[in-house]
């Protein structure tokens, strides 16, 4: 494991790094940048933990897509040139962020991975995984074995749990609401450009 | 420790490991057998951008009806060594005003895409480097990240025209990126599963008749978001110099060169594997290798023939046909192909061979509908604009009535 251990600390080091960087560097693009690098070394944690899926997706959305969303808010910033200047929310903005900080590792302290492991671990990978899965065969057995699922009762549990599943099964409201917000976001927008 | 690793599927990657772990300790080799991986990929991708380079100047100049390069090398094969030569020994510009580290950054970040799409193609049976059960999904992934290398390209560089274009390509990334993306949908409903080997197999019948109108589309986004002639606003030399790369020259500009050249092979790649059966063929266990090559070279001359015949779309020309042509074709035969998968598949969810050819027949008739209904509709209504001289102007050009 001496390997991963290698990968494991030079992802930390860069992801520390570069969200350092996002908050101390004074320039804007540069900062959007590093938020970049950031998202890509998560999606190296995740394929650590051989969570493929969701380093692809990752990549896809965050590095992909809302990074340059962000970098097009700064190309649209007026003064962009000033960089970063300090302003009067330094203090609430520390304070807010050091609860949060308490707030998760309270959090991650507290919560029991031990008990948790052998129940959820099963079922994560299978969700995560399976998300693959779910448009496909209920049938295909082998493609399940490469992902990973050796027995058969692992295997049948990652075609019950497809992330799809839960999505349209277990968390159909929450779900819709979010594309019903989404939904409303994009008129809004159409709204807000519309020539009068 | 064992090797347990996605790659050592690899027949490549486990030769190349075994042979290093009879001299060097076990992870040695595994970092050594990576890193000859990594080099033969690399000058995979490099080495067929310049024979893309060639191939493209030399018919671009047939269709011009000239000789295209012919003085270097038998029937000029040396031209684009030459040119890379040549781009090496020249200055080196850094712009006084422009951000360095950002400036220097930005060809490689626009080269990796390409590189690292190759991870997931399988040349020929059992040859991909990593079979991944997310393939489809992690080229997306991976294309995606070249837009960041565009706006990286565009920012640094400090000058307009190198901002306008990289607004605009990114423009043009985002916009063809959906239908991009929803006409692989159907490609991955037939085929039951997201890893690019899944797909080679499952094409029974080649995808290019199974997904006529999804082929359709990825061709045009494909190129589209490589920046290909008809679609090339973001560098258009006419009205922006170069676009993104105006400010580059020397290494960098071949680097930039080489991204884009090198996607064009990446994304035949990809075409051949997603939609022309890969390396099926005859005798396909062993000449493999050869037939995907061969279409390779096929799906490449069609993206040179499409330069060469179509001139270039006005911006807001190619954004209508991003979002009123490309993005419903799309969602039409995501549909359809929802439908048929829905209804044919048996109790086990597999399609037949049979089914393949009902789905072929059906879509085959809906893609040649719907491409002449929307052709229909998105066609611009040109009327001649007759230019009346104002009354007692002098200048009564007759251009207006010439007709």
């Amino acid at each position: 494991m001496l390997f991963q251990d290698i990968v494991f600390w030079v992802l930390s080091v860069l992801a520390i790094g570069a969200s350092l960087g996002v908050v101390l560097v004074k320039d804007l693009f540069r900062a959007a940048l590093l938020l970049v690098v950031v998202f890509i070394a998560v999606a190296g944690f995740f394929v650590l933990l051989s969570a493929e899926f969701l380093a692809v997706v990752q990549v896809l959305i965050y590095a992909g897509a809302i990074a340059i969303l962000i970098i097009f808010a700064i190309m649209l910033t007026r003064d962009v040139q000033h960089g970063n200047l300090p302003n009067r929310f330094q203090i609430p903005a520390a304070t807010l962020a050091a609860v949060l900080l308490a707030v998760l590792v309270a959090v991650a302290v507290d919560t029991k991975w031990d008990l948790l492991a052998g129940q959820a671990q099963s079922r994560a990978q299978a969700v995560q995984t399976s998300a693959v899965r779910t448009l496909e065969s209920p049938g295909d057995l082998a493609g399940l074995e490469r992902a990973g699922f050796a027995t058969e009762d692992e295997r049948t549990a990652a075609q019950e749990a497809g992330l799809a599943d839960l999505l349209i099964g277990d968390f159909v409201l929450p779900f819709e609401v979010v594309s019903l917000l989404l939904l409303a976001a994009v008129i809004g927008a159409l709204a807000l450009v519309r020539p009068r | 420790m064992s090797p347990d690793n996605v790659l050592y599927g690899t027949p490549l990657y486990r030769f190349v490991y075994e042979l290093a772990g009879m001299v060097l300790p076990c992870w040695i080799s595994y970092v050594a057998a990576g890193l000859v991986i990594m080099f033969i990929l690399v000058n995979a991708v490099l080495m067929g951008a310049a024979v893309f380079v060639f191939a493209e100047r030399r018919l671009i100049g047939r269709f011009h009806n000239r000789v295209g390069p012919n003085r270097w090398g038998p029937f000029g094969t040396f031209q684009p060594f030459a040119d890379v030569l040549k781009l090496i020994f020249k200055e080196d510009i850094t712009p006084a005003t422009a951000d360095k580290i950002v400036f220097l950054a930005a060809p490689i970040a626009m080269l990796a895409p390409a590189i690292l799409m190759l991870a997931v193609v399988p040349f020929a049976k059992n040859t991909a480097l990593a079979d991944l059960n997310v393939g489809v999904l992690y080229i997306l992934a991976v294309t995606s990240l070249s837009s960041v290398a565009i706006l990286m390209a565009g920012w640094s560089s400090n000058n307009r025209y190198a901002m306008f274009g990289a607004a605009r390509g990114v423009a043009v990334l985002i916009s063809y990126e959906v239908p991009v993306v929803l006409c692989l949908l159907g490609v991955v409903l037939v085929t039951g599963s997201m890893s690019m080997a899944d797909v080679v197999e499952a094409q029974a019948v080649p995808f290019l008749l199974v997904q006529p109108l999804a082929l359709f589309v990825f061709l045009a986004g494909v190129s589209a978001e490589l920046n290909r002639t008809p679609f090339d606003v973001a560098e258009a030399e006419s009205e922006l110099v170069a676009g993104y790369h105006t400010e580059y020259s020397g290494v960098k500009f071949a680097l930039i060169q080489a991204a884009e050249f090198g996607g064009v092979v990446t994304a035949s790649m990809v075409v051949v594997t997603l939609f022309l059966g890969g390396w099926a063929g005859p005798l396909a266990d062993y000449l493999g290798w050869f037939w995907f090559l061969l279409k390779v070279g096929a799906v490449a001359f069609i993206f040179i023939w499409v330069r060469a015949t179509y001139p270039r779309l006005r911006i807001d020309q190619l954004m209508a046909f991003a979002w009123k042509f490309l993005l419903p074709l799309s969602l039409i035969n995501l549909f359809a192909t929802a439908l048929e998968v829905f209804f044919l598949r048996d109790s086990q969810g597999v399609l037949a061979t049979n089914d393949l050819w009902i789905m072929t027949g059906i879509n085959l008739a809906l893609g040649v509908g719907c491409i002449a209904l929307f052709g229909g509709m998105i066609r611009e209504k040109i009327r001649p604009v007759r230019w009346q001289p104002a009354a007692g102007s002098t200048a009564s050009l007759t251009v207006g009535e010439v007709t």
